[in-house]
């Protein structure tokens, strides 16, 4: 079974370079439009989907080696969920690819799964047992089938952002370049947060604090990045570490908080840095990249993204979410804040839907919406686990 | 309002934009548009029709789209606010909600609680958006469904040019088609699941008209699922108990009218171990600490049958035996019963040695149930000690000496006693806890040494009955089934006529142009029909 397990790891790392690899090569495919009838897809494109695949069946192998190895779904911590998530992405882009044949769906969409891959490792990647509440059949059932459904409405968002990258105006500084930026930003600070807690990791960095907690009790809390900020009343018990330049109150975790500052920090760095070097908005740089593609295509892909991410989301994080929540928790509805958030996310893409029936909801509006609605998938699978604490929060 | 005919003798109901039959336009505006607009077939609605009474009113704003998404936008931001702090039902049963949000949140935990968001899902108004959101799934669905449905069935196949040309898709040839091409067309069509038609000249073909009652079809799921939440209100739909129940105890199922009794043989708790357990799970165990296994409370069900007799004494028969574990709930008739939570050692009896303080030598030894005590515990040879007072939750002393218990739990027993012996025939008092006696009315010769405890663990199982379940599956079902029906086809129109020398070709799609556009170019390639172009282009 520890075999199985390394095995597995050695999949995963090789999914994570066969999408890499897929990246650079439809990268060399772009030049090529690939929208029309009848024009088949140049050697790059082909060899970028074909290396995709492979990368997604290692992921797959993954998957299933480590689901033999721990005996349960591997969808029981943020990683395993995270790294799901990614795979899932990379599957509903292939379906989309053999749909509508854009190259630079996959310039954009494995990215995207790379750094969610990279993300979900940086949290513990330890075969965990079960605990009672997750012991259900229904973990592989309700899990799979939600991530599935925000993969598949994940590529809405990677659409909508090739759309907006196209068509948004980078002559001028505007509202609109502002906000894209700010997109581009967000992901700059988590390439930030995986590049920050893999060398404090490397450097095996560790601070030991105790402080007082909210039950106004002593407790410890281990730090791996530098305390910036340092936990309620807490001291510092490892010698020869950064002491904490404030403390926050007792109800704030100080770990996290401190993890999102230095997030931000090496995300303003970075970004800088990427604005100093190529002197244009990040947008501006990969505007060249997307020019041959049609917006009215885009705009199609994305809308049918949602078409068919919606009802898979619905089945899957609300329908098999309740009859779970039944079983398990006695009741299949109590509010909980992971629940709130999915609710949320199913009546944002309604409203998403409902719009593209009226005029003028489509094209630009309806990319930037496409954006919004993985903000709030995001939103749900960070800040919900990590920072609202409630049943979900296994990590 | 009267009907509207139009030209080509068809009596449209009032209101009818594009003529149900023929597709002529029938309102000047739509006349002067380039391109006719499709939604819902330019029929008559409801709310596009009336707009004089105070039911029109109502009718026409709950009808409009833009109402429905403002209110699941309002949801969804109101929802929202309901996660930033804990809501009241997750707060630990011990604390007050008026004070723990401000402790622990300061001034925005206040206001909080203030502004009522502690308790936000069940606030009216949340309640009220609910219902606007079921009104609104009602009357937006009849306006477009009713309508619809009528232009899709009375549609004819020839479509009057005007028709044809305002669509998105269009294009038009001088020429004749032959009969050949006809066939081929038709064929190609046919062979791509369109059901086709001909008539005078002109051919329809179209398929997958279901996917347009995919909307209504879950519309009417979630109008289910929400009369089934209502439902729950109903008293006997819906029950909701907890009952704490140590080892050994039998008690009553609260909400079956004491019908029922349930017996708690054992609570396990079971912690994975490294050794025992696979070997992968080694790592995570090492950095965790403990991980649980198993929550388990082995249960026996009892019927009373003489539950319908008033003041009879209850009498138990078996029903059933279960090892109710998480996500393994008990089931019987309409309830389960499920394993929420637990409290292990609660103490159950105590053991106390009459013990001289100067020798050390000890008169016998009392066992004290604390949920069921002797006035007097006789130890024999004289010696007895009497049971002056239990205080299961000792809290002190009141001013006036009295001892305090401030629950009946027995968290901290506390005993007063009074020991009677051959040297102390009148008794000695000595007030007794765990680990410390003391003499309240002076120095003793004897004194109660605390021996030893006996506990046992407390099940908390969760007694749930819900009637609602099978409606709201109903619900959940329908509109899955109309989720996916809506969302996972398209209804796709062809018109080809000729008329006067001219072959018009012109398609529609409810969505997913780009697909419609392939088709229709591979059903048309090498005949002389135009391709339609989108006119509809960035």
């Amino acid at each position: 079974m520890v075999h199985l397990a390394d095995a597995s790891s050695t999949l995963l790392e090789a999914a994570f370079f066969f999408y890499l690899a897929a990246t650079f090569l439809f990268g060399g495919a772009i030049r090529q439009k690939g929208l029309r009838e009848g024009e088949a897809l140049n050697r790059w494109g082909r060899l970028g989907i074909i290396v995709t695949i492979i990368g997604f069946a290692a992921q797959l192998g993954y998957f299933f080696t480590r689901w033999a190895a721990a005996g349960h779904a591997p969808v029981s911590n943020l990683f395993e969920f995270t790294t799901f998530f990614g795979m899932m992405i990379v599957g509903a882009f292939i379906l989309l690819f053999f749909i509508y044949k854009t190259t630079v769906l996959g310039l954009f969409a494995l990215p995207v799964a790379i750094i969610i891959i990279a993300y979900a490792s940086m949290f513990p990647r330890e075969i965990n047992p079960l605990i009672p509440a997750l012991q259900s059949h229904w973990l592989a059932i309700h899990v799979t089938t939600a991530a599935a459904g925000q993969g598949i409405l994940a590529i809405s968002f990677i659409a909508g952002m090739i759309f907006l990258v196209k068509n948004i105006d980078q002559a001028t500084s505007t509202k609109k370049t502002k906000w894209l930026e700010a997109v581009m930003f967000f992901i700059v600070s988590v390439i930030a947060f995986i590049l920050l807690t893999t060398g404090f990791a490397m450097a095996d960095y560790k601070a030991e604090f105790e402080y007082v907690n909210k039950e106004e009790q002593a407790a410890e809390q281990e730090f791996t990045l530098p305390a910036l900020v340092g936990p309620n009343e807490g001291t510092l018990l490892t010698k020869e570490k950064m002491e904490p330049l404030a403390h926050v109150p007792a109800f704030i975790n100080a770990k996290k908080l401190n993890t999102v500052i230095w997030s931000l920090a090496g995300g303003v760095v970075l970004y800088v840095l990427i604005r100093l070097i190529t002197r244009k908005r990040v947008a501006a740089s990969l505007q060249p990249l997307v020019r041959q593609v049609s917006s009215d295509l885009l705009d199609e892909i994305s809308y049918r993204s949602v078409l068919i991410g919606f009802p898979v989301f619905a089945l899957g994080a609300l329908i098999f979410a309740m009859i779970w929540a039944q079983i398990a928790w006695t009741r299949f509805w109590g509010w909980d804040p992971k629940e709130v958030w999915a609710l949320i996310t199913f009546l944002f893409y309604a409203a998403f839907l409902h719009l593209r029936l009226s005029k003028g909801w489509h094209g630009e509006k309806s990319a930037w919406l496409a954006v919004v609605g993985f903000g709030i998938i995001m939103f749900n699978l960070i800040a919900v686990n990590l920072v609202i604490a409630g049943l979900h929060s296994y990590a | 309002m009267g009907k509207v005919k139009c030209e080509c003798g068809r009596l449209n109901p009032a209101g009818t934009i594009l003529c149900e039959s023929c597709g002529r336009a029938l309102t000047e505006k739509a006349k002067q548009d380039k391109l006719v607009d499709m939604r819902y077939e330019g029929s008559a609605r409801r709310s596009q029709t009336y707009n004089k009474t105070l039911i029109d009113k109502v009718w026409n704003f709950f009808s409009s789209v833009k109402v429905g998404i403002w209110i699941i936008v309002l949801l969804l931001v109101a929802a929202s606010f309901g996660t930033i702090l804990p809501q009241e039902f997750y707060l630990p049963s011990n604390v007050s909600a008026e004070t723990y949000y401000e402790d622990v949140y300061g001034t925005f935990g206040k206001l909080y609680y203030m502004i009522g968001f502690h308790d936000l899902y069940n606030s009216v108004w949340f309640s009220a958006l609910v219902a606007a959101l079921g009104v609104s799934l009602v009357i937006a669905s009849l306006d477009r469904v009713v309508p619809l449905y009528r232009a899709l069935k009375n549609q004819r196949v020839d479509r009057h040019e005007t028709f044809m040309k305002k669509q998105r898709f269009f294009a038009e040839r001088e020429g004749k088609l032959e009969p050949a091409e006809w066939e081929k067309i038709k064929e190609a069509l046919i062979k791509k699941r369109y059901k086709v038609r001909t008539e005078n000249g002109a051919l329809l073909a179209e398929k997958n008209r279901f996917t347009r009652w995919g909307p209504y079809v879950n519309h009417v799921g979630l109008i289910i699922f929400l009369l089934g939440a209502l439902l729950r209100s109903v008293p006997g739909m819906y029950v909701d108990e907890l009952l704490w129940i140590r080892e050994g105890e039998t008690l009553q199922v609260p909400g079956t009218n004491g019908e029922y009794y349930v017996k708690n043989n054992g609570f396990t708790l079971q912690n994975y171990k490294a050794g025992e357990d696979p070997e992968v799970f080694n790592e995570a165990i090492d950095r965790v600490g403990t991980v649980a296994k198993n929550y388990q409370t082995d249960a026996v069900l009892y019927r009373n049958k003489n539950n319908e007799m008033p003041g009879a004494e209850p009498e138990l028969t078996r029903v059933q035996e279960d090892s109710i574990q998480v996500n393994q709930p008990m089931k019987f008739g309409q309830f389960a019963v499920y394993q929420t939570s637990f409290r292990q050692d609660e103490m159950k009896a105590m053991h106390f040695a009459l013990t001289n303080k100067e020798t050390g030598e000890e008169f016998g030894e009392v066992v004290i149930d604390l949920f069921d005590q002797q006035a007097a515990y006789d130890l024999g040879g004289g010696y007895k000690v009497e049971l002056l007072g239990y205080y299961p939750d000792f809290d002190g002393f009141t001013k006036e000496g009295e001892p305090t218990s401030k629950s009946p739990l027995p968290n901290n027993p506390a005993f007063l006693f009074n020991m009677i012996t051959p040297e102390t025939p009148d008794g000695e008092v000595s007030f007794a806890q765990i680990r410390n006696t003391m003499e309240p009315l002076g120095e003793t010769t004897f004194k109660m040494a605390f021996k030893s405890l006996d506990t046992r663990d407390v099940s908390a199982l969760t007694i749930r009955k819900d009637l609602t379940l099978p409606i709201l599956a109903a619900g959940g079902i329908i509109f899955m089934i109309g989720v996916i029906q809506g969302s996972y086809w398209n209804h796709r129109r062809l018109w080809i006529r000729e008329k006067n020398g001219q072959v018009y070709a012109a398609g529609h799609t409810n969505k997913n142009w780009h697909g419609l556009k392939r088709e229709i170019r591979s059903v048309l390639e090498g005949t002389s029909v135009p391709e339609p172009e989108d006119r509809q282009k960035e």
